[in-house]
């Protein structure tokens, strides 16, 4: 989180009170309930010292000085005591669940608007936003704005508590009530203070445990590399390292707490004490009576507690601030992809292609400061041009990092471009109604993502189609097998990210989720990496037969490739290197223009000769080598007997 | 594979603290003087109901009218007491944050320490995300409650006592009484608090589920929009966020049934001292301070049982917390490191042999099955085979990344078991097929092979493995920011970092385990060039689907059904019938047009 954002304006106050304004105008009758439930705890509490006081007054003392009393005076009390708890009662658990209501109805309310915005706003402003803020902004920070809603009706009622317990003492007798004057506004004071010297040192501690947990996440999921290069001692001191600043904030915290609490404790004590002093001078001048002392000592004695709302709600102010600062951030958050109106109709057509002169840079994350200069701007892609007619396969081959991942996610528009257009059958992406690429073209990309579902939700994901279909397009994936060999075949679970798949699996799913949809054009961004090359050759067997079958093409495919046999299923190749189109055309051709080409494709075959000419000229020292390595191998015979 | 020890389900709470207390000594420093502020903290909880007694029946009620000068002393002696109550207080509370979080820490990071030693984090993605919480949010909830908890309880407990004692003397009848009225009541919490302790796993729960169904909404943001799923993510969504708010709600409202109940017994337990203390009074056994002093004892028994309720609940928390880090440090490493006594390995070119070595996952079945092979120092050896006949298996154990089921795995002669970390890790380097990287700079990433190297090793390294053209490309050059896991870069750029790292490195036994799987050929080419001119003078062991690295490699291993079934050079295995001619057809036929 950026510091900078976190930073209190002087006008904290005013605007957490109006992010409290926004909460009471979404649930008026909620608010209402809860601060009537809060009233009645706040008059029943002053009533109940009151009762207490008059009880001693008129029932125990006069009992104690004549040694007599009636049963009717003493149930008149008890009824009385009882009585005034059970409105006292009601008014709490109304308080309690109706502020409570308030705050999770708030919370759920934002959450989904935030999360629709994440699933509303293009790619490009997610690029700009790391996923870890994303997933506060939903979370930690939606709690944050509303966490002030919890304490508020019952600081709403100790506003109104004080009016009346200030209208009661002043009436009891108005030297005592000097006393009250001064401890009453000393604990609200203090505990302003207090939850505002702790607001900081929490929130530091707060920022701190996640970076202790992002540290260990970090660690443990490369755990593979930190244990590979012997690494855990260094990683065990980055962890203490964060884990001891912890430490040191939580004791921060403790002794504000520390200090505070006892404090706060104490004043509601030395006031009783003072008044019984006060009060016991009064008396004894006639002034008031020792029920009107008990009263006002018991009466400080409950309202002590419940004063400290105030300070609770004050201490979450800034927190609620700045949590409504970010949420507003998101909601607020423009850089819609605007969709056009109009529809593509080419059922069953593979489509056509065009891309014209493609720019695109990436801009990194405008609010994380030290990184924003311009040299971060990465130019991935400049002025790509080509084009595919319908039942066209273009192979876009070049070096890695060369912008081939970028150019297929502008193909199906997760982005537009800097400069230039995609035209699907002629028509500007930019100008096809909301949903229609997705239609008309499926993406396979490199990385593969799979949904917490079956695997049958994976991939029809929001389609509509009989299983029949989904073992089509596992079979053509070659994914039929052990999706048929799982526990639940397509009912079976996959886990958080396909956790229970492997990478090869996992890419066999995401293929078989764009083959489903029947695409009129295929986009496959080296989308079988992590299958074995004979599956991978039967999934372009399978392609290649379905491109070549009667009924003709049904789509037009893209595909970012390094094999030949990959390669082979292009009709044209494009070869990129550092974002530019350096050629096009048939692979034949490419590999007589083009150098770049050439040396790419034919990488293996040149690294053979190269090979076979130094293995001539070394064969004698390795022959030695080798022989001696044969005689330990000794079980290899064996095997191989076995497998004849 | 081990499971983590798991005596959640046999460990009653009294051993989980007892064992607890035993592994981190700095929780018991100096307790016996946090103890005793904790009693004059919690005795000075009373002053209030013994000056209101006092002003009642020896100032008001004195003999001959009332006594202001007696009240002043009582008064003034009490108002000391409350003082000297908040010092201790204060001594007390900051004791026991220190304390309680210097020994947190050190807990936090030796269990971390011990999640690295343990050989699942290697092999198991899945259990990943709990062992990160072993050491967040499983000590974070010790730690809360000792920070509200931990003085509650010594607080809350006292003050019952320190009342409970003080109504005793002053009328036992009425104590009894209060006694009986406040039993309903404890037993009544102990029932929500179960009742509420659900409901709160329930909340963490469903969240647990709306935060995931977030995170794919932003995670999974090109794959929804490339597919037009939003509708069905933000129906999902929607599901959780719905799920959590019943959930809180429904904790919300038994929470909100506590607070009327404790009212209400105090109002009972009120009206009952009321009723009871003027018949004893008129009988002539209490004195109108003592029934006062009362009404003021009985609210400091209201908020003890009150916050019981919230208490339980987090010491539920904290000890389940406890005891899941607890059975993180119980868990023995499988694969130990000998320490001190093992053995150091001289630099120099590394010879592997495996003899007879068979390994299975707990309660699988075998996975590699009597493996016999030496591999000579300085000699590049190819391993190939389909994916699950054994090859990635081999080399973690090559790598002792774990140890064998059967049979033993030397270096140099030497078993590995024996080798200690540090030189093994220093002397042999694996690279993984994901590179994955640290969310910091390039070179951050790569120096993390070599601490100590500096800006000009690391370009060098780069340059000889001839990926300074690449380098150029990239913005800001090695300062470049990588991303979480590196995602700022594409996977073949990853594989590139990792490759650097490990080079710069300088292991005497390389590991490549589909390490340049994304790369393109070209590149993967180069490296693989680079990589035979520094491994001259070094043992270098790949794993690949490409088969350019076994055509290159002094020998190639087959492996098949977790058996070794063919080796020899590139040269002759294909000119043989068997696994590798037929791998290596279909790998030339991926390469024909």
């Amino acid at each position: 989180m950026p510091a900078a954002s976190t930073r209190v304006s002087p006008h904290i106050l005013r605007d957490g009170m109006r992010v409290l304004g926004v909460a009471i105008r979404a649930e008026p009758k909620v608010f209402t309930v809860s601060v009537l439930g809060s009233a009645l705890y706040a008059a029943m509490t002053v009533a109940t010292a009151t009762v207490l006081g008059r009880v001693t007054e008129e029932v125990v003392l006069p009992a104690f000085r004549t040694g007599d009393t009636t049963a009717g005076a003493l149930a008149g009390a008890a009824v009385a005591i009882v009585g005034v708890a059970l409105f006292k009662a009601l008014g709490v658990a109304a308080r309690r669940f109706y502020a409570g209501l308030m705050q999770y109805r708030m919370q759920a309310r934002y959450r989904r608007a935030v999360t629709r915005q994440y699933l509303r706003l293009p790619l490009a402003w997610h690029h700009r936003h790391p996923t870890g803020q994303l997933l506060s902004n939903a979370n930690a920070d939606v709690e944050a704005a509303w966490a002030p809603l919890a304490p508020l009706p019952m600081a709403v009622g100790v506003v109104f508590m004080l009016l009346i317990a200030a209208v009661s003492i002043v009436l009891t007798d108005l030297t005592v009530a000097v006393v009250g004057f001064l401890v009453f506004p000393a604990i609200a004071l203090l505990n302003v203070v207090y939850q505002r010297r702790l607001a900081p040192v929490a929130t530091r501690a707060q920022q701190l445990r996640a970076e202790v947990s992002e540290v260990a996440h970090e660690s443990f999921e490369g755990g593979l590399v930190v244990k590979t290069l012997g690494r855990e001692q260094a990683e065990t001191e980055r962890f203490a390292e964060r884990a001891d600043a912890l430490r040191d904030a939580n004791v921060a915290v403790g002794r504000v707490r520390g200090l505070f609490d006892p404090i706060l404790e104490a004043l509601p004590n030395l006031g009783v004490l003072a008044v019984l002093l006060i009060g016991s001078v009064r008396l004894e001048a006639g002034a008031m009576t020792a029920g009107d002392l008990v009263n006002v000592a018991y009466l400080f004695t409950l309202l002590a507690w419940p004063i400290r709302a105030l300070g609770w709600v004050l201490a979450e102010v800034p927190r609620s601030v700045v949590g409504w600062t970010r949420v507003r951030s998101v909601l607020d958050a423009t850089g819609d992809l605007p969709y056009g109106p109009h529809s593509l109709d080419g059922a069953g057509r593979a489509a056509e292609l065009e891309v014209r002169e493609l720019r695109f840079a990436y801009e990194s994350d405008d609010e994380s400061g030290d990184e924003s200069d311009d040299g971060s701007k990465r130019h991935v892609l400049h002025d790509v041009s080509f084009a595919a007619r319908p039942g066209q396969t273009i192979a876009v081959v070049g070096p890695t990092g060369s912008g081939k991942s970028t150019l297929t996610s502008l193909l199906v528009r997760l982005v537009d471009p800097a400069d230039g257009s995609v035209l699907l059958d002629g028509m500007d992406v930019r100008d096809i109604r909301q949903g229609g690429v997705a239609e008309t073209a499926a993406l396979v990309p490199q990385q593969t993502f799979l949904f917490d579902d079956t695997v049958r939700g994976n991939v029809v994901l929001n389609l509509d189609v009989p299983d029949e279909r989904v073992w089509e397009a596992l079979r053509l994936a070659q994914a039929d097998g052990f999706v048929a060999a799982l526990a639940d075949g397509l009912d079976t679970k996959v886990g958080e990210r396909g956790a229970t798949l492997s990478g090869g699996q996992r890419q066999r799913l995401a293929l078989a989720r764009a083959l489903v949809r029947r695409p009129r054009l295929l986009i496959l961004d080296d989308a079988t990496s992590s299958v074995d090359p004979q599956v991978e050759a039967r999934i372009l067997n399978g392609l290649r037969e379905a491109q070549q079958s009667e009924d003709g093409p049904g789509a037009t495919v893209v595909v970012v490739a390094y094999r030949k046999a990959t390669i082979s299923l292009a009709d044209e190749v494009v070869y990129i290197e550092h974002g530019r189109v350096l050629d096009r055309g048939s692979h034949s051709e490419l590999l007589r223009r083009s150098e770049g080409y050439r040396n790419l494709v034919n990488a293996y075959e040149r690294a053979e000769e190269e090979h076979e000419a130094l293995e001539s000229g070394d064969d004698e020292r390795q022959d030695g080598e080798r022989e001696d390595s044969d005689i330990k191998g000794s079980d290899i015979e064996g095997s191989e007997e076995a497998l004849t | 594979m081990t499971a983590l020890s798991d005596v959640s389900v046999q460990e009653g709470a009294l051993s989980t603290l007892r064992r607890g207390l035993r592994l981190s000594p700095e929780f018991r420093a100096g307790l016996a003087g946090t103890l005793l502020l904790a009693l004059v903290a919690t005795a000075g909880r009373v002053v209030v109901p013994i000056a209101v007694q006092q002003t009642i029946d020896k100032g008001l009620g004195a003999t001959g009218g009332p006594d202001v000068g007696y009240i002043r002393t009582a008064v003034l002696l009490c108002a000391v007491a409350v003082l000297i109550t908040a010092v201790s207080a204060y001594a007390m509370n900051v004791r026991l944050y220190k304390t309680s979080e210097t020994g947190l820490a050190a807990l936090r990071v030796r269990a971390f320490r011990h999640v690295h030693d343990l050989s699942m984090l290697t092999q198991s993605g899945e259990r990943r995300g709990a062992l990160v919480s072993r050491v967040t949010g499983d000590v974070d909830q010790i730690s809360q409650f000792m920070q509200f908890g931990g003085l509650m309880i010594i607080i809350s407990v006292g003050q019952l006592l320190v009342a409970s004692v003080l109504m005793a003397v002053y009328s036992w009848p009425l104590a009894l009484m209060v006694w009986l009225a406040f039993v309903p009541l404890a037993l009544a919490l102990r029932w929500f608090q179960r009742l509420i302790s659900t409901a709160y796993t329930r909340v963490r729960e469903r969240t647990g589920d709306l935060l995931a169904a977030v995170s794919e909404s932003v995670v999974g943001a090109s794959v929804i929009r490339a597919y037009g799923s939003e509708e069905r993510t933000a129906r999902r969504v929607d599901e959780t966020v719905d799920a959590t708010r019943t959930a809180q709600t429904r904790a919300q409202g038994l929470v909100a049934l506590t607070f009327p109940t404790s009212e209400l017994t105090a109002a009972i337990a009120t009206a009952a001292v009321v009723v009871a203390g003027v018949l004893l009074g008129v009988d002539g056994n209490l004195t109108a301070g003592k029934l006062v002093a009362f009404l003021f004892l009985v609210t400091l028994f209201v908020s003890p049982m009150q916050t019981a309720t919230e208490l339980l609940n987090e010491a539920q928390n904290a000890i389940a917390g406890w005891r899941r880090v607890l059975g993180v440090l119980d868990t023995v490493p499988d694969v130990a490191d000998p320490g001190e006594e093992g053995t150091v390995l001289p630099r120099g070119p590394i010879e592997v042999t495996f003899e007879d070595v068979g390994f299975a996952y707990p309660g699988g079945p075998p996975v590699l099955h009597g493996v016999n092979v030496s591999i000579q120092p300085r000699s590049r050896v190819a391993i190939v085979g389909e994916t699950g006949s054994g090859k990635t298996t081999f080399a973690k154990l090559l790598t002792r990344l774990m140890d064998p089921t059967s049979g033993q795995v030397r270096v140099d002669g030497v078993p590995l078991g024996q080798v200690r970390f540090s030189s093994l890790r220093e002397r042999i380097v694996m690279v993984p097929q994901d590179g994955f990287l640290f969310d910091a700079s390039l070179a951050d990433n790569i120096r993390y092979g070599k601490l100590d190297a500096s800006d000009e090793d690391l370009l060098l390294a780069l340059t000889e493995l001839g990926l300074a053209d690449w380098l150029e490309g990239l913005p800001r050059g090695l300062a470049t920011p990588v991303g979480q896991r590196g995602e700022s870069l594409s996977a073949g750029e990853r594989q590139l970092v990792a490759l650097a790292r490990a080079y710069v490195a300088d292991p005497d036994l390389l590991v490549l385990d589909e390490a340049t799987s994304a790369v393109d050929p070209a590149t993967e080419v180069r490296i693989q060039r680079a990589l035979d001119g520094v491994t001259r003078g070094r043992t270098a062991i790949s794993i690949a689907h490409r088969l350019s690295t076994a055509e290159a490699a002094d020998e190639v291993i087959v492996f098949d059904s977790g058996r070794i079934v063919q080796r020899g050079p590139h040269a002759e295995l294909v000119t043989e019938p068997g696994v590798y001619a037929d791998l290596h057809a279909s790998w030339i036929a991926q390469r024909q047009i």
